[in-house]
């Protein structure tokens, strides 16, 4: 082996003899660079405008810099205009004095403690001091007067707060904190605290303004007293001819709609993986509709067939003369159209657990002479129990989380997420009211959502078998399969029917009535004439369709690098907490969209996070609505992809951040793509939360939708959705065609479908 | 311009996983340029060991240093350590050249002087050829060499392996761990080898760590661990034996003698003192005649026999106990439930201290 002396003997890189450090020279202490973010804190201390800029106002900006409205905290500080900045002066000069200090132990606790102090000011002035002066009574009371007044934080105190994070992480990494690797610690840092700020402060303030009367004062009775309503929990339903509380409402059709989903999930997953049957392709369809579909529109088709003047309504009265009624408003109508826009969703949880049977183990249970019924019976229905479950459980969330049929479709049943609504945005606002009713509903989805965690979520795929399973699956006894086909038939049929209404119901006068065929719908909505300065986009619809898509196409790129960001650190990275951190980031999937809405209000409609209005707030309430999808199709790839690779990537000195950008990245494509589809679409189709946070300047298009509904204008709302549904169903199968059969060497990266819950 | 190996030390390093301690308070030197195996059985911590010199874990508690430098608390990153790992995890969207000129793209090595350097090392490891090829369209044992020839490539002043041979079949077995013994000496590298098979840990190792639950049991030679083993374990786990019981009747100096059943043998002592002892015997210490032979053999009778081809395995009932043997020579088959005599002889035979 000359080539080996050859190359010994004539080494690549010089290195000096005795040089203790070889390749990489970076001791401890200069491994992790503060420096640049240190500087950056001093810039959006010293020199970037600290409040929140009012630019929609006449009056320039940055009039009066380095002080006035667009002016920066030392500035401000200094001119005594905001003295309570100037302590912030503190934290920057103890991380500074780390920065200079040579031992690495005292730099990095210095390091840590500015840090964290700096965060704990700056947050804590901008909660005691509002736009009205102290923020609390009691500081009030102790500082006398109405005190000094300031605006919500904006682009320096951002980057500063930022800054602080990031300073602390990189002295726990310093420490040794994730084998010492300050990228990962500073993203596990900014993940953390975007959930803290963005989940779990919005649902505190929601606890918080629960407990209090409307003009913030503390008051446990009232608390008391409007949790435990007759109006709530009323149980007058069972005795006489008066309405139960409306939890009882949303628990009783949560439970119908979980155990209908569930059947007819169940039937349609046998049929696709037990027979013969032949339109196997149109189940494919039921796994996309209830993605691309806006959670309301199944109700809206329902009161186009059903309603008082509705098609099939019509038939019946002209040709058997039954009366018109109004039956489909109430618990009827809510109920078929849950059912109809969530056994999809039960679907594909059970599709998955049927093939996850490993067919050896029916053949076994055959081999040993026991009949079809018994084996399906014995072995198929016990092993595909924890299945039913968890489609069961997300029926039931689903149910209770939608808001959308309610709202077209409620009559005088009520639910909690209409009856919160209606708090919040009827004529009697009532905050205090929709805080208690948010409470409950929250506490009826978590408990659902703990559930499925504890007892089912992780029982689920416990027979999918690690090496290629030989063997046919067991054909299903006669008699499931006819009860199969029995149930699962019509159903599919109705849900046909309701699609093509809705696709075709755009393009006539109005159902029911007069089936003229007319193309006004559509041009009242997306009319675009030729103007003086060129084209222009008349239609009414215009306006909210562009903004429903820049919002969406805002939101999906930070969706998936968050949700993909945080699939990583949960599969590849160990630290202290990791469990809380991955419920944590599981639970804003449990928080229904009326509640997020609702707490968003409370939460960011005052300093010092004042983002209300804004397209911001619209963007940052579907990243982490969305955020769980993209972390579940990470981790389902992720956790396909051998952790070695990472490792020797590291091993060849690649930092995290490069080892990211370079072996991970590229192996998780498919699901980069998958949940950039994902939170786009979704982004474009929900309703629930943003009903509460569109602005006149950003209505979205599915708010827009629900208000032509609520003032009757069927034609243009169906045309619309009919609109919305194909642009998107032309969006996924694009991406699906581009990316989805893509294989990346030997191995499988297969993305999850999403499953999401809430409307 | 001399290439300086590093040395790789272990303080009390011990390593803690909740409850779990896969490390606890192992100190060990790994001298430089010297290739250092980890041998144990499965779970007792040899790949904790090795991913914490990596720095692919972080030590709970004790210090780490490699050619004299503390790097206890510095990242994989940070670390001038190479390792192949038992899968290669060979980039799978990356060609063979790209996989190996990684590590220099990364630490910013020009893109032209990074392959120049990749195809040095491929042609080391004798790949030259296969350039352009993805992992999938290479052989286990070419991977293997790919993943050599990666982990080469900044010359780093550790190398690590972790059981770098269990995917390849007998033959390739013998001849890889031949071909990185021989790297490791014409490089003057500092290697640490992780297995689990003691024969590959005797042929390529200057020196061999033995580790049971989480701590070494023994650090030698492999001259030393076979013919001195500390304990019971290291005698059992290195190259089989019989642990018999004997008795120490008579002090010489360094040496004793010791009566095994009707056998007398003259030993070296090891520190044990008069009175009852454990002796390891190897199994081809021993060899079955059909006639007495000579003073040091006991009668037994054949329980079980096995035919391997180059030697033959008996199980033996005797009254020292059972024993198993190996005889390696080509003499007559005893079948089971033949009446033969079993031979010491002193060489086999190590007295266990303690
Ligand atoms: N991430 C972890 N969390 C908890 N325990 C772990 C972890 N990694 C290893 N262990 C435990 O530490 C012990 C040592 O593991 P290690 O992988 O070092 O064993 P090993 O000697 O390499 O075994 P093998 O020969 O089977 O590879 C084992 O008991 C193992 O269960
Ligand atoms: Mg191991």
């Amino acid at each position: 082996m000359t080539a080996i002396t050859d190359v010994a003997g004539r080494p690549t890189r010089p290195r000096a003899a005795g040089e203790g450090s070889g390749r990489k020279r970076r001791s401890g202490a200069e491994g992790v660079r503060s420096g640049p973010v240190l500087l950056v804190a001093w810039i959006a201390y010293a020199i970037l405008p600290w409040y929140w800029l009012d630019l929609s106002g006449s009056a320039h900006p940055l009039a009066g810099y380095p002080v006035g409205p667009g002016g920066s905290a030392l500035a401000l500080g200094v001119t005594g205009r905001a003295w309570w900045l100037l302590p912030l002066l503190v934290p920057l000069a103890i991380a500074t004095a780390g920065w200079r200090s040579a031992d690495p132990q005292r730099r990095n606790g210095l390091l840590v403690l500015g840090g964290a102090l700096g965060l704990l000011a700056t947050l804590k002035q901008g909660f005691l001091i509002g736009l009205k002066g102290w923020s609390f009574a009691w500081l009030a009371a102790l500082m006398g007067g109405p005190g000094p007044t300031q605006v919500g934080f904006g682009l320096g105190a951002g980057v500063l707060l930022y800054a602080f994070l990031l300073l602390v992480c990189q002295g726990l990494a310093g420490r040794g904190w994730c084998r010492g690797d300050a990228f990962v610690v500073g993203a596990v840092g900014t993940v953390v605290a975007l959930i803290l700020l963005f989940v779990f402060f919005p649902v505190s303030t929601i606890l918080a303004s629960a407990f209090q009367d409307n003009a913030g004062h503390l008051a446990l009775g009232e608390f008391a007293a409007k949790i435990t309503d007759q109006s709530v929990w009323g149980l007058d339903c069972v005795t006489g001819q008066l309405r139960c509380g409306v939890a009882w409402n949303t628990v009783f059709l949560g439970l119908i709609v979980g155990v209908a989903t569930t059947a007819l999930g169940l039937a349609f997953a046998l049929i696709a993986t037990r027979t013969r049957f032949r339109f196997k392709g149109a189940l494919r369809l039921l796994s996309i509709l209830p993605i691309i579909t806006p959670p309301f529109v199944i109700g809206l088709a329902l009161i186009l067939m059903f309603g008082r003047s509705g098609a099939v309504t019509a038939l019946l009265s002209e040709w058997f003369g039954v009366p018109r009624s109004r039956w489909i408003y109430g618990l009827p109508g809510i109920f078929i159209a849950q059912v109809l826009a969530f056994t999809p969703i039960a679907y594909m949880v059970l599709v998955g657990v049927v093939q996850g049977i490993s067919p050896s183990l029916e053949e076994a249970s055959q081999t040993l002479r026991a009949s079809r019924w018994t084996t399906f019976r014995t072995l198929t229905l016990p092993l595909i129990r924890p299945g039913l479950a968890n489609a069961f459980l997300l029926g039931f969330v689903e149910s209770l989380a939608d808001f959308g049929n309610p709202l077209v479709l409620g009559g005088n049943y009520e639910v909690l997420s209409t009856k919160i609504f209606f708090a919040v945005v009827g004529a009697a606002t009532d905050q205090g009211r929709a805080a208690v009713l948010s409470i409950v509903l929250l506490g009826f989805t978590l408990l659902a959502f703990w559930a499925q965690q504890m007892w089912v979520g992780k029982k689920v795929y416990v027979t999918v078998a690690g090496k290629g399973d030989a063997g046919l699956p067991a054909p299903l006894p006669r008699r499931v399969a006819w009860a199969c086909y029995a149930t699962a038939v019509p159903w599919a049929l109705f849900t046909a029917v309701i699609y093509i209404l809705i696709l075709v119901g755009g393009f006539v006068r109005s159902l029911g009535r007069d089936y003229t065929l007319t193309l006004d719908h559509y041009v009242a909505g997306f009319r675009i004439e030729q103007g003086l300065g060129g084209w222009v986009f008349s239609g009414g619809a215009w306006d909210s369709f562009f903004a429903t898509v820049e919002v969406a196409a805002m939101a999906a790129p930070l969706t998936a690098a968050i949700g993909l960001l945080t699939g990583y650190l949960l599969t590849r990275q160990r630290f202290a907490g990791l469990r809380a951190f991955e419920f944590s980031t599981l639970l804003s999937f449990a928080i229904p969209g009326t509640v997020i809405g609702v707490s968003y209000i409370l939460a960011f409609n005052v300093p010092p996070f004042e983002l209300t209005g804004t397209a911001l707030i619209l963007v940052i309430c579907f990243v982490f609505r969305n955020m769980p999808v993209g972390v579940r199709s990470a981790v389902a790839t992720l956790s396909q992809i051998d952790k070695s690779l990472d490792e020797a990537s590291l091993t060849l000195g690649a930092r995290s951040w490069t080892t990211i950008r370079l072996v991970v990245a590229p192996l998780l494509r498919p699901a980069i793509m998958a949940s950039l589809v994902y939170s786009f679409v979704r982004a474009m189709t929900a309703v629930s939360a943003v009903i509460f946070l569109v602005s006149a300047q950003y209505n979205m298009a599915t708010t827009y939708i629900v208000g032509r509904v609520e003032a009757g204008e069927f034609g243009i709302a169906i045309a619309y959705s009919s609109v919305l549904i194909v642009v998107m169903l032309v969006a996924i199968v694009g991406i699906e065609a581009l990316v989805g059969k893509r294989k990346l060497g030997r191995r499988e990266t297969a993305a999850s479908p999403a499953v999401a819950v809430g409307g | 311009m001399p290439k300086a190996p590093a040395s790789v030390e272990f303080r009390s390093v011990s390593k803690r996983y909740g409850l779990v301690t896969a490390v606890d308070d192992v100190t060990f030197t790994i001298e430089p340029g010297t290739l250092v195996t980890l041998l144990g059985p499965s779970g007792c911590g040899k790949t904790t060991t090795l991913r914490l010199i990596a720095g692919l874990e972080m030590a709970s508690e004790g210090q780490i240093l490699i050619g004299g430098a503390d790097v206890t608390r510095l990242s994989a990153a940070d670390r001038d350590v190479s390792m192949v790992f038992q899968s290669y995890a060979l980039f799978p969207h990356m060609s063979v050249i790209e996989n190996v000129a990684y590590g220099p793209t990364v630490q910013g090595v020009p893109k032209a002087r990074a392959r120049e350097m990749a195809a040095e090392k491929i042609a080391v490891v004798g790949l030259s050829g296969l350039e352009n090829r993805s992992p999938s369209e290479l052989s286990g044992g070419q991977q293997q060499r790919v993943a050599v020839a990666r982990a080469l490539v900044l010359e780093p002043q550790v190398l690590l392996f972790d059981e770098p041979l269990s995917n390849l079949d007998a033959k390739l077995r013998r001849r890889v761990r031949e071909d990185i013994r021989a790297l490791q000496q014409q490089l003057n590298l500092t290697v640490a080898y992780v297995t689990h098979d003691q024969e590959e840990a005797l042929a390529v190792s200057d020196r061999i760590i033995v580790m049971s639950n989480a701590r070494i049991a023994q650090a030698g030679t492999p001259r030393d661990l076979y013919e001195q083993p500390a304990d019971l374990f290291v005698a059992d786990f290195i190259g089989d034996a019989n642990i018999l019981d004997g008795v120490l009747e008579e002090e010489r100096g360094e040496r004793g003698l010791i009566r095994l059943g009707p056998v007398a043998l003259d030993l070296a002592r090891r520190g044990a003192r008069s009175g009852p002892v454990k002796l390891a015997v190897r199994p081809d210490a021993m060899a079955i005649t059909a006639q007495p032979n000579g003073r040091a053999s006991v009668e037994g009778v054949v329980e079980h026999s096995s035919y391997l081809g180059r030697s033959l395995e008996y199980r033996i009932s005797s009254p020292l106990g059972e024993l198993f043997v190996v005889d390696n020579g080509r003499a007559a088959v005893h079948p089971p439930g033949a009446r033969i005599h079993v031979g010491f002889s002193e060489g086999g035979i190590v007295v266990l201290p303690g």
